[in-house]
């Protein structure tokens, strides 16, 4: 019986580490998607091609169908799985004249903007104000601005606060300057033309966010970017796969650990049947008997196994994930399982013992009689 | 009618190619109140015979009836039933289970009764009473002696109070003095209306029988009895023959 409760145990502590720590990866890695960027770019329905950014059609400046604002911004906030948004970008696109030269001048939040785009490399400062700027490396140089110079966009002065440096990416050719003063500049109060959001579902597909959030917003296209993220999600969920596949061999192993053991039990028991059964006890009795104890048994290593799998998984995971977390917290989902899983396995694998207990010949059982 | 009737039971048990004929075509009457001793030597059949009367063993051919009831006849399931209601067993190792306590262990038949808990105990505790073991009701087996041990199975067997008490060797395992007192016990339960049936090795187990059966080779002689019923009557002149 020991050794029926411990293997059991073992293999409930195991699949309970392999899919904790399975989960505390897949956070980990959830968490640090928001690196890549942006995976849903909202922009205003429009039948006209007019500006382009990253090789993405912006609606034209005046020839929006229907104009996205501020408050669309605070809706995509309200969807259904507005926990898997983790940034909402807005930003206001505009073709402006700066020394003489027509550039795309871009409203942004910039604390937004800049948690968003965690791989741009900054000389200079983050502007602290509404009349500093940040420029691209190719705006840096056509225009032949340096950190901390003056220029002007429709006649109001902006100071350079930093400079990216070259990315690769459209950010190279923008002048990045605040949302609220790019709208008062150019006449467009509240208006934005384009939004970006990092949003992340481990278990749930992105379209489903971009659906919901095409429902919030009738006026405008969501679209997915998908190639950012779905590598990433094919590894996460290939590591999910191979850990359930483990968990699936273990559980068969605990199976026939159990039915090992109780069937040992059963045939060392064998005399006690045989009194049980001459003093009037039915079949069904004596299944009854042998299955109770096997779900007793089956309770107690579910719980013993759910206690020692978080010890573990509270020792492995930090080992395991990059930010080293392992902060694995009381899970009563978790434990129902495991309990749930320890049964059904303990009184499964007890069916057949059971039933070759039951069908004991008392006589023989007995051998005294 | 008998309490009990044997009616042309035969048992062949089959090991490999050989047949073993434990029983050979014995028809028997036991009535109701009467105390009977099986004797005969070793392979005789006597503890086969115990079993097939106890509802424990299919004869191969033949029928038995205790009470009206063709136990045979009742599948697997009610036969135990049957068992619980009818028989008290008592065995020569007396069979109790190690870790329950003595009352434990005499509760154990009507654990699958709808007796209520409290109820069980009462009449656990009675039974204890009648055997004299009322005082060492929460000890466990092992700390009692022999005598004490055959006597809580003699509890166990009657807790129920069935009708009949099947014994096989109830003194086999103890010493002449205990075995004494053990014989008076079921002598006294004799008295009280069971019907007692023993299968037994020992002489000095006979001498208040109403009745003993002989078995050699499973077949049946009857040297001492009152009544000598019909279905005796081929052995009888089996043994005539002998003679």
């Amino acid at each position: 019986m020991i050794f029926l409760v411990l293997g059991l145990t073992i293999a409930v502590t195991t699949v309970v580490t392999l899919v904790t720590v399975t989960r505390a990866m897949n956070a980990d890695i959830a968490n640090k998607l928001d690196e890549f960027g942006a995976n849903i770019l909202i922009v205003p329905k429009s039948d006209e091609l007019s500006l382009n950014y990253g090789g993405l059609a912006v609606s034209g400046v005046s020839l929006d169908v229907q104009k996205l604002s501020e408050a669309d911004a605070a809706k995509i906030k309200t969807i259904k799985n507005s926990d898997n948004i983790k940034i909402v970008a807005p930003k206001l696109l505009n073709i402006a004249p700066i020394v003489q030269r027509n550039v795309m001048v871009v409203g942004v939040d910039f604390p937004r903007e800049l948690q968003l785009k965690k791989w741009w490399k900054l000389n200079g400062e983050r502007p602290s104000n509404n009349r500093q700027a940040i420029i691209g490396s190719e705006i840096k140089d056509q225009l032949r601005l340096e950190i901390g110079q003056l220029f002007q966009i429709k006649g109001e002065d902006f100071t350079v606060a930093g400079v990216l440096e070259p990315t690769g990416s459209q950010d190279d050719g923008v002048v990045f300057i605040d949302l609220k003063t790019a709208q008062r500049l150019f006449g467009k109060p509240n208006e934005l033309n384009l939004i970006e959001v990092a949003a992340l579902c481990y278990d749930c597909p992105i379209e489903e966010i971009v659906r919901q959030t095409s429902e919030k917003l009738p006026g405008a296209k969501v679209m997915a970017i998908r190639q950012t993220i779905e590598s990433k999600m094919e590894a996460m969920h290939r590591f999910e796969h191979f850990s359930y596949g483990i968990s699936a061999v273990i559980v068969l192993v605990a199976a026939l650990i159990v039915m090992t053991n109780m069937t040992a039990s059963v045939n060392e028991r064998t005399r006690e049947i045989g009194i049980f059964r001459a003093i009037g006890f039915r079949q069904v009795h004596i299944m009854k008997i042998i299955l109770t104890e096997a779900f007793l048994t089956s309770l107690l290593a579910g719980v013993m196994g759910y206690g020692a799998g978080l010890i573990v998984s509270r020792l492995v995971t930090p080992m395991l994930t990059m930010n080293g977390n392992g902060d694995i917290s009381f899970n009563y989902i978790l434990l129902g399982f495991s309990v749930a899983l320890a049964v059904l396995v303990g009184l499964l694998s007890s069916i057949y013992p059971a039933y070759k207990a039951s069908r004991l010949d008392p006589t023989v059982a007995l051998k005294a009689l | 009618m008998p309490l009990i009737q044997l009616e042309n039971v035969q048992k062949i048990y089959n090991t490999g190619n050989e047949h073993v004929h434990a029983l050979h075509d014995l028809s028997l009457g036991i009535d109701q109140g009467e105390f009977v001793a099986i004797m005969g030597p070793s392979g005789s059949g006597k503890s086969t015979l115990l079993s097939v009367l106890g509802g424990l063993s299919q004869p191969t051919n033949g029928r038995v009836i205790v009470d009206g009831i063709d136990v045979y006849a009742l599948d697997v399931e009610k036969r135990a039933d049957f068992r619980r209601e009818y028989l008290g067993f008592v065995f020569q190792s007396f069979q109790l289970i190690p870790y329950l306590t003595i009352i434990e262990n005499v509760m154990l038949p009507l654990v699958v009764t709808p007796f209520a808990r409290v109820e069980r105990g009462r009449m656990a505790i009675e039974i204890l009473e009648k055997v004299g073991l009322r005082s060492k009701a929460l000890r466990l087996p092992d700390e009692l002696s022999g005598g004490e041990q055959q006597r809580v199975a003699i509890a166990r067997a009657l807790v129920n109070q069935p009708p009949i008490v099947l014994a096989d060797e109830p003194t086999g395992n103890l010493d002449s003095a205990t075995s004494e007192a053990i014989m008076q016990l079921l002598h006294k339960l004799n008295a009280e209306g069971h019907t007692v049936v023993i299968v037994t090795h020992n002489p000095e187990n006979i001498h208040d029988v109403d009745r003993c059966i002989h078995l050699r080779d499973g077949k049946l002689f009857v040297e001492k009895g009152l009544a000598v019923h019909s279905g005796e009557m081929a052995s009888a002149e089996l043994e005539k023959e002998r003679l």
